[in-house]
């Protein structure tokens, strides 16, 4: 019975703040936009009854869906958004995993210390975090200033409102993510094997890629994906860091939603874009699981 | 189990005492307002004020669509706010409870009813022009001293604004004002909503969008004052506070704004009260106390934009009132040109057409 109860929460937790909205957002997607308080049509009359509930039904389409299909905006901006996410991706981990390591290579009084200080930006709101690199990267920001101060550069460098400046906000912002699950897996490795692989002729450098790359690939992809799927929906990033050129699925979605006041089809963007994230998702999962196993 | 239910006790209280006192929630345009008005509004009423800012049409209407917004007072431009009224997203405002209203500008009030008939939902707060703002010394820089900087030739010329891309250009991230300024510069009607003239802005705003640096609807009062950028094609009172920080920083910048001489769209943000508004009384008080003649003049003179209130004209500072960016004079007036919103399908074609044109796609 209290076993029962326990698993009921999660699932609780799942289908109040998970499903139930997600069907929402799937009713609105089948629906017509139109010019009300709310601006779609059919709306559910429940003292209509029976009759009204069917006619509701009736009302419903997929021509939102067919309407995605026929703009090639929507399939640009999707291939662009995983685009701009793998490689902020792959950048956060290029930096975040050095970090990790050098955590985990520490004295052991040290590491409470660089923890705190991986999570210690959180502490600031995000936005306040992203509008300060606007300043930092801007025509006559920080960095061109101290550049051209050095006298490395004579024009300023345009950062400001391109993919460049949305890389770098995406990998600031999501490098923790990256850190952690990494610096988590490599702090419980074994230094022994290490020791014996040297024992038995590894050098130092195939010992990392043979032994420690290996048994941290846990942690690579678990941070990965805590990086790629926000990313893929990312809207305040480059929105403030981006230019006009950045086409992020995000954006296009606030277009919908906003200038075009067309809520059914930013819905249809949006149950789109979630099936396009339960993929990674359900990958992730598999693997933790397999890991479950293999730890067992 | 007693300290929770003290706790509670506490919590209900607290709730109880502060929806007891008076609040009026207030959604106006950023950097669009005297904030010592806001206290002074607070201490003579004793209403508590709750004022958030926007800086796009589009969010205040998807919150006003989606019901249930929490405001009292709404600040829409007029096409957008001649449409919310379609979908019936206000209320009619009670003559009674607003005697300021004989302070208001007959000239205005008849433009607005072009919008609000009869002028039965909304209340003009204040009006503009939409047009160029430059950075005198580094446009003449680029473009020597006889730049167009009083024509859309500044804007709409590629071979100008490619020159000008160097040292940063902005325009408005609003569709429905930047497609009549491409219309208006190829000669067409401003006002068009059929699909094939709306077609003819595409290419013009194809071909200068690669050398704009941005399209966004607020960050250029910041960066047109910092000397980021040289060019910005906006809101008349906001390059004019643009004018008024580079001044005070002290800085050099030298900002000059100019509707341009093609024609340029006049708008007007109209105060009006969403129909599900908790505290309609407080609205009205709120709009009667920005009514009054010293405080609308008080509004105007801190944000450089004309009001629809003909009882502060000589409340107004000289640089006000004797502005013609500002007070554009009579003739200049009928250069103006006003738009209607669009409907569904050219409203649909027209963002389409923006995305394509800011994003390449």
């Amino acid at each position: 019975m209290r076993r029962a109860f326990l698993i009921c929460i999660p699932y609780f937790w799942l289908i109040a703040l998970f499903f139930i909205p997600f069907l929402i957002v799937v009713k609105i997607a089948l629906s017509d936009s139109m010019l009300s308080i709310p601006p779609y049509a059919p709306k559910l009359d429940i003292s209509a009854g029976w009759a009204g509930l069917k006619a509701f039904f009736a009302a419903l389409d997929f021509e939102n869906f067919t309407f995605l299909a026929e703009d090639d905006l929507y399939w640009k901006a999707y291939l662009s958004s995983v685009k701009i996410a793998a490689i902020s991706t792959l950048l956060t981990l290029l930096v975040g995993f050095p970090i990790a390591y050098g955590m985990a290579q520490s004295a052991p009084e040290w590491r409470p210390t660089l923890m705190m200080l991986v999570i210690l930006p959180f502490w600031t709101s995000f936005l306040i975090r992203v509008y300060a690199w606007i300043g930092i990267l801007s025509n006559e920001g920080f960095l061109n200033q101290f550049l051209m101060w050095l006298g490395i550069i004579s024009d300023p460098l345009i950062i400001l409102n391109t993919n460049t400046a949305v890389y770098i906000g995406i990998v600031y912002t999501y490098l923790p993510f990256m850190i952690l699950p990494i610096y988590a897996s490599l702090e419980k490795l074994d230094s022994s094997l290490l020791e014996a692989g040297q024992d038995l002729g590894c050098s130092r450098v195939s010992a990392f890629w043979l032994i420690t790359i290996p048994l941290s690939k846990a942690g690579i992809i678990a941070g990965c994906f805590l990086v790629f799927i926000p990313a893929l929906g990312e809207f305040v990033i480059p929105s403030l860091l981006g230019g006009s050129k950045t086409l992020m699925i995000g954006k296009v979605l606030w277009e919908e939603f906003f200038s075009n006041r067309d809520w059914p089809v930013a819905s249809a963007v949006a149950v789109i874009l979630l099936l396009l994230l339960i993929i990674p998702i359900i990958l992730f999962q598999r693997n933790e699981q397999k890991n479950r196993e293999a730890e067992q | 189990m007693m300290k929770s239910v003290l706790t509670m006790a506490t919590a209900l209280a607290l709730g109880a005492t502060a929806s007891m006192a008076e609040t009026v929630r207030v959604y106006n345009w950023s950097d669009y307002i005297d904030e010592a008005l806001l206290n002074k509004f607070q201490e003579e009423t004793g209403i508590e004020l709750i004022y958030d800012v926007f800086d796009s049409n589009e969010v205040l209407e998807t919150k006003l669509l989606a019901g249930g917004s929490g405001y009292d007072v709404v600040v829409p431009s007029g096409t957008f706010l001649q449409r919310q009224i379609t979908a019936g997203a206000f209320q009619k405002l009670d003559a009674a409870q607003l005697p300021n209203s004989a302070n208001l500008w007959d000239l205005i009030q008849d433009r607005t009813s072009i919008y609000d008939p009869g002028n039965a939902y909304s209340i003009n707060y204040m009006w503009g022009t939409t047009g160029i703002g430059v950075n005198t010394a580094k446009v003449a820089e680029v473009l020597g001293d006889d730049a167009p900087i009083d024509s859309l030739e500044l804007i709409f010329n590629p071979e100008n604004i490619e020159k000008l891309s160097a040292c940063g250009v902005h325009i408005l991230d609003a569709p429905s004002e930047i497609f009549p300024a491409a219309l208006a510069y190829i000669g067409e009607n401003p006002d068009a909503h059929d699909k094939e003239t709306l077609a003819k802005a595409e290419p013009v705003l194809t071909a200068i969008a690669p050398h704009v640096t941005k399209f966004h609807s607020s960050e250029y009062i910041n960066a047109l004052a910092n000397g980021d950028i040289c060019v910005a094609f906006g809101w008349s009172g906001d390059i004019l506070q643009a004018r008024d920080r580079a001044d005070e920083a002290e800085n050099g910048v030298e900002i000059a704004y100019n509707a341009p001489t093609e024609g340029a769209l006049m708008w007007f943000d109209q105060m009006a009260i969403p129909v599900d508004a908790p505290n309609p009384t407080g609205a009205h008080k709120f709009i009667n106390f920005i009514l009054d003649a010293q405080n609308m003049a008080d509004a105007s003179n801190y944000v450089y934009y004309a009001n629809g209130n003909k009882a502060s004209q000589p409340l107004l500072e000289e640089d006000v009132i004797n502005d013609p960016a500002i007070y554009p004079s009579a003739a200049a007036l009928e250069k103006l040109y006003i738009t209607t919103p669009y409907e569904q399908k050219p409203q649909r074609q027209v963002t389409r057409m923006w995305t394509k044109i800011k994003s390449g796609t």
